[in-house]
């Protein structure tokens, strides 16, 4: 298997505080291969933004970023000044963001805004851009590209401008695209459309794709790799069938049981939740994060918590049980 | 509830986090609006100097040491202590041999007369303009937009001069003037703030249950933009005392012997190249007023709307 | 775009004409016009002649429709005082009141600005406060005591500059700081406040991932933003600073028509003071609307509706 085009060991983000330091993200690890889609899911808060805002660098100052290793398709990251992140933002690496509403310039056309990133990480002059970015146009199924070019953002539809933003993160060919949300903002009817045009562009070309959500839904049809994020940690990675066959952590057993599922979550059952709250993570934080909510709990979730690996591989997850289940106790029918 | 994206989304979760944990110990909002009131420089700072000058005002007959109007020829322009002059005149005298200190205690009840007159008449007629146009919305919000437009298109201090001239500058005119002049901010902070509240669903439910319209806009608009109001009284006081000193400055506000510190300024002017303290006193006391009631606004705002500081 | 500029054109002229009217009336506040030209000598035939002769006898109605179409041909009748044409009195003095005002909008653009936008890329830096405390200064001068005492100390004790008069630019400096430091602090703090909001926004954080550098972003993608709420208030500074350059004229003895109106203020001349209070009014109009026009003009949202 060839390098990993992302790889993640121990990356760590911490937010000084006037009650003490924060510590946002710790310790996060994966590995994403070229043309993969990886799925972070969690609920609100729990890190997911965060740490894909520090893989491209466009965290505040504020925020301080520690990792092992941080190495993006040969470039070692946590080394890149800079000017070397700028040329890969844009460029190597795209974003997408939750809030099509917002994310676009009001004061620009689309078709400046579109052809920027070509602009200024290729030498091509405006006649070269502007029909890459009628090709694009074109490619997210907007019609009459043309035209919209010289259109503003105030003048298209929320899932219109996430079309926008789709191209636009396509405009360099990047190896990576983290989206964050995509669809969290639009329309219900819309939401599928546009998923189903990132996943197709994605695999057509062949771009790795972090994608970020609280919609285990979305992830079963679209993540080869899901990673399970709470309070700041991953709990449980590992393929997507294996996670939703088999999942190993209370947390991610938990979320599962959330989310009803045709056929087999009968009608005016009730669905599962989690109680209880997200732990403060100002200070230190020892011991395993979900010890407070998890129904497993013991004496020894307060102490080092192993990495563990799953009996059939590329399946990992962060308990002390070595099967995620307290030791006798039967899983209920 | 959606993930939000934002890193100041993020602390606010680990915030409320923290909050839910030790609500029972925490502190009560009365406390947190204490705590941001004492931790405010400038407000305190404001209200300080706001407060001494007030009991100056009010206490002026006790604490001048001599008549402002009492003329002494042969004492013309002492100068103060600090360049020389004697403890008899503190502030040495003007060119009349008025008592420097004395007129500058009772120009402190001329200010205050004036800015807190002005900015209540200005108040009561923005106001009910401003909260009848958010209201009301419609007509009355166009009609009231287009008198804003006008006043604000009439220069101030000419339209001012000129009114002064014809009707003479006693005290009740100038505070009449700009009474009738300084509305216009009042007129559309109320407006903008009358439409933010209207459309909530409190006024909805007062609105539904049948209140009346005078009782919907006391009762529950009213008590939501009480606090933009308050700033924007401090600033107008602010601008009238400034106007009125700007006025008498030019000869056309409030008439000598009145010892307003516009016109000490003004009457200091003519000595300016021999004895430039004549002019420089009574501006900084209108320069220090004035920077109390700004502070004290700028304070207020920051105090009751913590959201709105950068 | 075209259907927003009629309609503000539209509320410019209804303005006009209703700043017109209040004008216009002043001059019956002020008692018995004929009895003011006459002079003090004249008889109550005179007076009564006089009142004829000008036509203050017709109804008021008619007389305002008189005055204005006079005055929108250029004729603002004659100066009680002078005895010469109000608009030659005025046209004469107006250059120097507007090179003034440029001077001063200008001055305060070019320190309001940069000072704000730094402030903001660096919020509680020793910039932001040095930025604030110029404004917190600003706001509580009065301006008349802030030309004194530059008068005092560049004038009078360091002999550097001349304390009034027109005759070079030099002249020129003090007026302009001074009427300038007035209009600074409202337009530094609304850059200072529209540069942090950009500066959130989102679409600041896409230009960032696209990969482009800070001078960029900053420049191209938010000041651009920023800059649209302040070039209404500039405009709107300028009228109120033509209104207000009275003080500064008398300060400085600049005998623009600031200077004219308080002078015409103290001799009752009323036509002129009539023509001047219509004239600044015209100017605020008149940049509020090319204001408005501008701000349609960088604003797509309004541009492109």
């Amino acid at each position: 298997m060839s390098e990993p085009v992302l790889s993640v060991r121990n990356l760590r983000l911490d937010i000084p505080t006037g009650a003490g330091t924060l510590h946002a993200v710790r310790g996060i690890d994966f590995d994403l291969e070229r043309g993969e889609t990886l799925c972070i899911v969690g609920e609100s808060g729990s890190g997911k933004s965060l740490t894909s805002l520090a893989i491209m660098d466009l965290l505040s100052k504020r925020i301080e970023r520690k990792a092992d290793k941080l190495v993006f398709d040969g470039t070692d990251l946590t080394k890149a000044g800079a000017k070397k992140m700028r040329a890969l933002r844009g460029d190597r690496m795209a974003m997408i963001f939750q809030e099509p509403m917002t994310s676009l310039n009001p004061a620009y056309t689309i078709g400046d805004q579109l052809m920027e990133a070509l602009l200024l990480h290729r030498k091509v002059g405006k006649a070269e851009a502007r029909r890459r970015a009628v090709e694009l146009l074109e490619k997210v199924g907007i019609t009459g590209a043309e035209r919209r070019l010289s259109q503003y953002p105030h003048q298209l539809s929320g899932g219109l401008r996430q079309r926008v933003m789709i191209a636009m993160a396509l405009m360099c060919e990047p190896e990576l695209i983290i989206a964050d949300e995509p669809t969290t903002a639009l329309d219900v009817t819309i939401q599928a459309q546009i998923l189903r045009l990132l996943v197709d562009l994605t695999r057509e070309m062949n771009v790795a794709m972090i994608l970020i959500t609280h919609d285990l839904g979305v992830v079963a049809r679209v993540a080869d790799k899901v990673a399970v994020m709470y309070a700041g940690e991953l709990v449980e990675t590992g393929t997507a069938k294996k996670v939703f066959d088999a999942p190993m952590h209370p947390y991610t057993r938990g979320l599962l049981r959330c989310i009803p599922v045709p056929g087999k979550t009968e009608r005016g059952s009730e669905l599962g939740s989690i109680p209880g709250i997200v732990p403060s993570l100002v200070g230190k934080v020892s011991g395993c994060v979900f010890r407070t909510r998890c129904e497993e709990a013991t004496e020894a979730c307060r102490g080092e918590i192993p990495y563990r690996e799953s009996a059939e591989g590329r399946h990992n997850f962060r308990c002390v049980h070595e099967t995620g289940r307290r030791a006798g106790v039967e899983e209920p029918a | 509830m959606p993930g939000s994206i934002r890193v100041f989304g993020w602390l606010e979760m680990a915030r409320t986090a923290d909050t839910l944990l030790e609500d029972i110990q925490g502190p009560t909002p009365g406390q947190m609006l204490r705590k941001r009131i004492f931790g405010h420089q400038g407000l305190l700072f404001g209200v300080a100097v706001l407060g001494l000058l007030l009991l100056v005002a009010i206490f002026a007959p006790l604490l001048a040491p001599h008549d402002p109007y009492a003329q002494d020829l042969l004492a013309r322009m002492q100068p103060p202590v600090f360049l020389g002059g004697s403890w008899e005149h503190p502030l040495g005298t003007d060119h009349l041999g008025r008592d420097y200190l004395s007129r500058l205690i009772y120009g402190a009840r001329i200010s205050l007369l004036i800015g807190g007159f002005a900015a209540l008449i200005s108040g009561l007629i923005g106001t009910a303009m401003g909260v009848a146009a958010g209201y009301f919305g419609g007509r009355v919000d166009m009609a009231v937009t287009f008198l804003i437009n006008v006043r604000l298109a009439m220069p101030v201090v000419l339209v001012a001069l000129a009114i002064v001239a014809v009707f003479g500058g006693s005290l009740q005119v100038v505070i009449l003037v700009l009474g009738f002049l300084l509305w216009d901010r009042f007129a559309v902070v109320m407006r903008s703030s009358t439409l933010q509240v209207r459309s909530r669903e409190y006024v909805t439910a007062a609105q539904a249950i049948g209140c009346s319209t005078s009782r919907v806009i006391l009762s529950e608009i009213m008590p939501n933009i009480v606090n933009n109001l308050i700033v924007v009284v401090t600033l107008e006081m602010a601008h009238a005392i400034l106007l009125e000193a700007a006025l008498s400055f030019l000869g056309l506000g409030v008439q000598p012997p009145t010892p307003s510190w516009g016109l000490m300024v003004s009457e200091g002017k003519q000595m300016m190249l021999f004895e430039p303290w004549l002019v420089a006193i009574p501006g900084i006391t209108l320069f220090v007023l004035v920077l109390a009631i700004n502070l004290l606004g700028d304070g207020l705002r920051d105090v009751t709307a913590p959201e709105n500081r950068s | 775009m075209l259907n927003f500029i009629l309609k503000r054109l539209g509320l410019a002229v209804l303005v006009a004409l209703t700043v017109s009217a209040i004008s216009f009336s002043l001059l019956f506040m002020a008692g018995d016009p004929a009895a003011a030209l006459a002079g003090e000598q004249a008889t109550d035939v005179d007076i009564e002649a006089i009142r004829r002769l000008y036509g203050f006898d017709r109804p008021m109605i008619v007389q305002y429709w008189e005055w204005l179409s006079r005055a929108l041909q250029g004729d603002f009748g004659e100066s009680y005082y002078f005895r010469l044409p109000v608009s030659d009195l005025i046209m004469e003095r107006l250059s120097i009141t507007m090179t003034l005002g440029v001077c001063g909008i200008s001055f305060a653009l070019l320190t309001a600005v940069p000072l704000g936008v730094v402030a903001a890329i660096r919020p509680n830096s020793l910039i932001d406060r040095f930025a604030l405390f110029l404004s917190v200064m600003g706001q509580a001068m009065p301006s008349f005591w802030f030309g004194l005492m530059m008068i005092v100390v560049f004038s009078i004790q360091l002999n550097w500059l001349p304390p009034s008069g027109t005759k070079t630019w030099v002249h020129f400096i003090m007026p302009t700081i001074v009427l300038g430091y007035y209009a600074m602090p409202a337009i530094m703090r609304l850059t200072r406040a529209g540069m942090l909001d950009v500066l959130g926004s989102d679409y600041i954080r896409t230009a960032r991932a696209k990969g482009a550098g800070e001078g960029r972003v900053l420049f191209k993608h938010a000041l651009r933003n920023a800059i649209i709420p302040v070039v209404s208030l500039a405009a709107v500074q300028m009228g109120f600073m033509l209104g207000g350059s009275i003080v500064v004229e008398s300060i400085f003895a600049l005998h623009g028509a600031g200077y004219l109106a308080w002078e015409s203020i103290g001799r009752n001349d009323l036509p002129t003071v009539q023509a001047l209070i219509l004239i600044f009014s015209m100017f605020y109009i008149v940049f509020t609307f090319l204001s408005d026009v501008l701000n349609a003009w960088l604003d797509p949202r309004i541009r492109v509706a």
